[in-house]
């Protein structure tokens, strides 16, 4: 079957329908340049869980939960759902986790870092010219022979895994029971208590998980793909995801031009440079953005599974330990882990390369 | 001849990358590649294209095959 979604067209309309579904999303309650974040949002859902206790980011993010059965319901209807797994999963998982320090030493994902930028924050260009470096940083690797190796085909229920998870999220969500410990725990104030209405919230993920599945779109693959095969396919999706959320943001009154007090962000620049990196490095040895690795587990992917379960871990870790920024700027422990985490991912670039 | 690729099992990019080395080191002929994902099919058709082979997709169990050519 020709995927009649695989044309530069196809993946820009849907970066615009990403893009400014986000920045509405913003109205409607999300957080400000937050419209969709896969690195905050999966962060509030390990504190809804209990993973930390940063009170002001706990909440089970429903358009997480879309985005996994979007991509699951379009790879069923187009017979794409693939149940595979067994391509190092403990390295994906390393790498989901310092995928997720070095988005919340920055504070946010790909997809904020371009929400960002739209509703005018200066600080953004610093963070996607280091997730730019870090990719660059990964091709390297990628063209001197790094590689995770196959995966296999496996069980369908293996690749349901991740999907059932987040229905079961979704359970959670709807019943909110109440747990000796207090959990779940909802934020009162803060980020993690600003959110769109839970059915509005849920459809928009479930339609970007459809259309994001068909297209397949991916913020670090639009860089790699430029840098690597001159390919602007997936540069057209993401080019349209900063346009529509520019546009959107602009008419409804969202863009704040500056570097000084944008929100949820820091200035320190070198954290926002050096973070994003390590984040880059991260995908790109992992092959995917974070939302691109939740479209992949919808689409029966376990090996992306467990890159999502590590950066939802990592989330709970970051804000235990001090490693998460916050707009007072990075946490005690940031730059500590982002050194580490740039040194795990070079030695797993220099150390897992097949000779030609 | 033709030359063979197994791209299956490989995540992005190797099996763009493989499809576009063997491209590169050929220059013109026929290149059999077997990838089992749509997006490895999709990326390699658009690279084939791009760089002036023709490409022609056979599906056969969940599994595709892709004959690039040039000649």
């Amino acid at each position: 079957m020709k995927n009649i979604f695989a044309s530069r067209g196809a993946i820009a309309v849907a970066g615009l329908i990403i893009g400014s579904g986000a920045a509405l999303m913003q109205k409607l309650g999300n957080p400000p340049n937050m419209g969709i974040c896969v690195a905050c949002f999966e962060r509030d859902i390990s504190g809804a869980l209990g993973l930390h206790r940063a009170a002001v980011v706990q909440y089970l993010r429903p358009e997480i939960i879309g985005l996994v059965l979007g991509a699951l319901l379009a790879a069923l209807v187009f017979r794409e759902f693939k149940p595979r797994a067994g391509s190092a999963p403990i390295v994906r998982f390393i790498l989901g986790f310092f995928a997720m320090v070095g988005a919340l030493v920055f504070l946010g994902c790909p997809w904020r870092a371009m929400l960002r930028l739209a509703g005018g924050d200066g600080n953004a260009i610093v963070g996607i010219a280091g997730l730019a470096a870090g990719i660059w940083t990964g091709i390297l690797f990628i063209k001197s022979g790094y590689n995770l190796g196959r995966n296999q085909k496996t069980y369908a229920s293996a690749g349901l895994i991740l999907p059932v998870i987040m229905v079961g999220l979704l359970i959670l969500l709807i019943l909110q029971p109440k747990f000796e410990s207090g959990a779940l725990f909802f934020s009162e104030k803060g980020p993690g208590s600003m959110h769109a209405p839970l059915v509005i919230s849920l459809f928009f993920g479930f339609m970007v998980g459809i259309i994001a599945q068909r297209t397949r779109f991916c913020t670090m693959g639009a860089i790699r793909d430029i840098i690597l095969v001159r390919d602007y396919y997936l540069a057209c999706g993401v080019a349209g995801l900063l346009l529509g959320a520019c546009i959107t943001n602009v008419l409804l009154g969202q863009f704040n031009p500056g570097f000084i007090g944008q929100p949820i962000a820091h200035t320190n620049q070198p954290w926002n440079f050096l973070g994003m990196a390590l984040a880059g490095l991260a995908y790109a040895l992992a092959g995917g953005c974070p939302g691109r690795q939740l479209f992949l587990s919808g689409e029966g992917d376990g090996d992306a599974a467990v890159f999502v379960l590590g950066m939802i871990v990592s989330a709970g870790f970051a804000h235990n330990f001090g490693v998460a920024s916050s707009p007072q700027g990075v946490g005690p422990w940031g730059p500590l882990f982002v050194v580490i985490g740039l040194v795990a991912c070079l030695m797993i670039g220099f150390t897992m390369r097949q000779k030609p | 001849m033709a030359e063979h690729i197994d791209a299956r099992g490989l995540s992005c990019p190797q099996p763009v990358l493989l499809a576009r080395n063997k491209m590169n080191e050929a220059g013109s002929g026929t290149i059999e590649v077997l990838a089992d994902s749509a997006a490895a099919r999709d990326n390699i058709s658009r690279l084939a294209v791009q760089q002036g082979w023709g490409v022609n997709v056979e599906e056969r169990e969940n599994e595709f095959l892709l004959t690039l050519t040039r000649p």
